[in-house]
């Protein structure tokens, strides 16, 4: 990985001109091939190359050689990936060397490609299938060894690197962005493979399951455990009761699957398909989230009011734990602060045994016949809902969890458009929510919904505004402070586990500042998380999905998680009051110390 | 995650590299040449102290050592094989020579002879190509080896 130029830089450098394809461009030194091209509107074919814009993200690794042009005087096509430009060169992106070029290298890397594309989860989403169409390929007139490895079945992730091309753009992701470790390049040549230290399968390495490695793959070498059957399975099946729960990040992107504008809220067409599908309610976790932030709101409050009185043991700053990627983050890489995050379990898993403690008795059913499915941006969350600490005599309060992804399939397979589907309201009472519960879907959401409540519940007095645009943004690392009445809170806030990693040194280090810090492990929050429809490095794409949910927390009539009425009447009816005895046992939560044991003869 | 084993004395010394290298990350392949001069070899345990030390992953590690061939995972015999195959002795037939070593000793390369005795392994280039193709057994070298030379070799170290 590399950092690109950012403009200020470029405006200093000189400027170049050359031709690409007849047409004259200038640019400026240091701008390759690739982006020259770009800029004229041509978009050179690549399978390794990503551009993550606002991330500052650029993979380059010039390992496909797809991305090959020719240059006038040279010997070799370049890979226009990684050549930079020079004064005077005179390009041709697609004449007959080159495109013969490009489809040899396509043949060869078909050579050592399993043929079950009519069966393999990528199909359809493929970037490989898609220019092996593009180039056509009707024949490979290459046979070779064929690289055969066991499929590795983690809870979240499935990887099948006989279907790896070796991009490495997974390799990026885990490394450079979110600083996990868990994939590398190993062994050499035919033998080469992205895989965990010593092969080991993923789920006993140090993978936190973010999914950011999925949703850059341009393969089905790696994808997410799929579902859905077994949702088919539950919903066909008279004796169940079946319940979905949505995140608030897929309303924003949903639609994107169905050819809609990315940032179109489907809210309303959703829960219709939902219901067609056969769902015998349909809530929204939006309703947890408001539910979160009364207990992490309160735990917030009771350490804040302990460090004021002078307790010096207390824990400050608290970290936010809505985030199961960043949950398995700490536990595997910082298990010594294990103490410092919240013990509010996240909204799916306070949706979970609400649904199979306080609804499921309303509705009069037993809990084992009530299944509660969410619909989730996320692909830790599936392991998030298979954690034992959240199963009752091995009933899991969340059954199991689908992504946006998932559900488009769904929607695609039961024959439904769900761009022309009418509005529904969800059901209640868990699917009323307050704007401060939608706009946990983005990063800064979560702390500007906590922030709204624990202003008020702190100072008694009513917020003249709820907007808190200083905790809005998409810089990686973001700061704050917050005028309590005269007490300035600072608040800090990370997307992407990299992020959170340079914030939790700090405090390790005794250096942050810090009251709060919301840590969301995808970089956007779940707007960008691993089981969202691909944004293939395309950042406004996450600010379209950002300020979606924006746009619906304005149009909601509460805003604040606490005036909630439904929120209001289960802790009148059910919990009590928030960080009640009820409430720990149900919506609170511990963490495990899993960094690798070494243990010394 | 599974717990290391690993004796303290051990853990000592590969601190001790470590920290002779400044513990530095980029400094990996010059701490993993110390490391397997050190144990003959670098089994896994290793690997994570080393990454722990360094501050890097233990993916990364294990990239690296998986990639260069004169590391190994496994221990060497107590007579190390090494047939070089460069482009000089590959083109004057070491991999017949190596072929032979495989099949008189029973064991692929990389690997160990269940007596201890002998490991066979492939390197790139001794610097030697006028003696093509070379053979090179703990510090002992063989020049100008032919498949028919293997048995005899062999015997030199099994009395």
């Amino acid at each position: 990985m590399r950092l690109a130029f950012s403009k200020e830089d470029l405006k200093m450098e000189k400027m170049i001109k050359l031709t690409i394809d007849n047409k004259q461009i200038e640019v400026p030194q240091g701008t390759t091939i690739f982006e020259a091209a770009k800029q004229l509107g041509i978009e050179i074919p690549t399978l390794c190359y990503m551009h993550l814009g606002d991330m500052g993200i650029e993979h380059k690794p010039g390992g496909c050689r797809i991305c090959v042009v020719e240059v006038e005087g040279r010997r070799n096509l370049a890979p226009s990936c990684n050549s930079k430009c020079e004064e005077g060169m005179v390009i041709h992106t697609h004449n007959m060397r080159v495109l013969n070029a490009r489809k040899t290298v396509m043949e060869l890397m078909l050579s050592d490609h399993p043929f079950d594309c009519l069966v393999c989860a990528k199909s359809g989403n493929c970037d490989l299938q898609t220019m092996a169409h593009q180039f056509g390929v009707r024949e490979l007139h290459y046979k070779g060894e064929q690289s055969t490895y066991k499929v590795d079945y983690s809870p979240s992730i499935i990887r099948d690197m006989d279907k790896c091309i070796m991009c490495r753009r997974c390799e990026t992701m885990c490394n450079d962005v979110q600083t996990v470790g868990a994939l590398s390049a190993v062994n050499r040549g035919f033998e080469s493979v992205v895989a965990p230290a010593f092969e080991m399968d993923l789920e006993k390495s140090t993978c936190t399951y973010c999914g950011q490695c999925v949703a850059v793959c341009p393969t089905g070498a790696l994808t997410e455990k799929d579902h859905t059957n077994q949702l088919i399975r539950d919903l066909a099946d008279p004796k169940k009761t079946v319940v979905v729960q949505t995140a608030p990040a897929v309303r924003a992107a949903l639609g994107e699957e169905f050819g809609m504008e990315a940032g179109t809220l489907v809210t309303g067409k959703m829960v219709s398909a939902l219901r067609q599908l056969g769902f015998d309610k349909v809530f929204d976790t939006d309703f947890a989230a408001d539910l979160t932030i009364m207990e992490e709101g309160t735990e917030l409050l009771e350490r804040l009011q302990k460090h004021l009185d002078g307790d010096k043991d207390v824990k400050l700053p608290i970290l936010t734990s809505c985030c199961p990627g960043w949950v398995n983050f700490f536990e595997h890489h910082f298990p010594d602060m294990k103490d410092i995050p919240s013990t509010a379990r996240s909204p799916q898993q306070m949706f979970g045994p609400i649904a199979k403690n306080y609804l499921a008795k309303q509705m009069g059913i037993k809990r084992e016949d009530m299944i509660v499915v969410s619909i989730m941006p996320c692909l830790a969350k599936k392991y998030e809902c298979q954690r034992d600490e959240f199963k009752v005599d091995g009933d899991p309060d969340v059954n199991y969890s689908i992504s946006t992804r998932e559900l488009a399939n769904l929607i695609k397979q039961a024959n439904m458009d769900l761009s022309i589907m009418a509005d529904e309201d969800f059901d209640n009472p868990l699917g009323e929510s307050t704007g401060a519960g939608v706009i946990f879907g983005a990063t800064g959401g979560v702390i500007e919904a906590a922030a709204r409540t624990a202003y008020e519940v702190y100072t008694g007095k009513t917020l003249e505004k709820v907007d808190f645009e200083a905790l809005r943004g998409m810089e990686g690392i973001r700061s704050a402070t917050v005028d309590f009445d005269g007490l300035p809170i600072n608040i800090g806030i990370a997307h992407g586990l990299g992020n959170a990693r340079k914030l939790l040194e700090d405090i390790r280090d005794g250096k942050s500042e810090y009251h709060a810090i919301e840590i969301m492990a995808c970089p956007g929050g779940c707007i960008g998380g691993g089981g969202q429809p691909l944004h293939h490095g395309d950042s406004s794409i996450l600010k379209k999905r950002a300020a979606a949910l924006y746009r619906e927390d304005e149009g909601k009539a509460i805003r604040k998680s606490h005036e909630n009425p439904y929120i209001i009447k289960l802790y009148e009816e059910f919990l009590g009051k928030p960080c009640s005895e009820l409430s720990h046992k149900l919506l609170h939560t511990h963490y495990f110390d899993k960094s690798n044991e070494i243990e010394i003869e | 995650m599974a717990k290391i084993k690993l004796a303290k004395s051990k853990v000592d010394t590969l601190v001790e590299i470590c920290k002779s290298f400044d513990n530095d990350g980029a400094e990996l392949i010059n701490v993993l040449h110390k490391a397997q001069e050190t144990f003959g070899y670098l089994p896994a345990e290793v690997q994570e102290i080393i990454a722990r030390e360094l501050n890097v992953s233990v993916a990364h590690v294990y990239g690296v050592v998986t990639f260069y061939s004169f590391f190994s995972m496994v221990p060497k015999g107590e007579f190390p094989i090494s047939i070089c195959m460069g482009t000089a002795c590959y083109v004057r037939g070491a991999e017949k020579v190596l072929e032979e070593f495989k099949r008189l000793l029973d064991v692929p390369v990389g690997e160990t002879t269940e007596d201890g005795k002998f490991s066979i392994s492939c390197l790139r280039c001794v610097g030697a190509c006028g003696l093509a193709p070379v053979v090179t057994i703990g510090e002992r070298v063989y020049g100008r080896v032919a498949a028919g030379d293997v048995a005899d070799i062999i015997k030199e170290y099994q009395s």
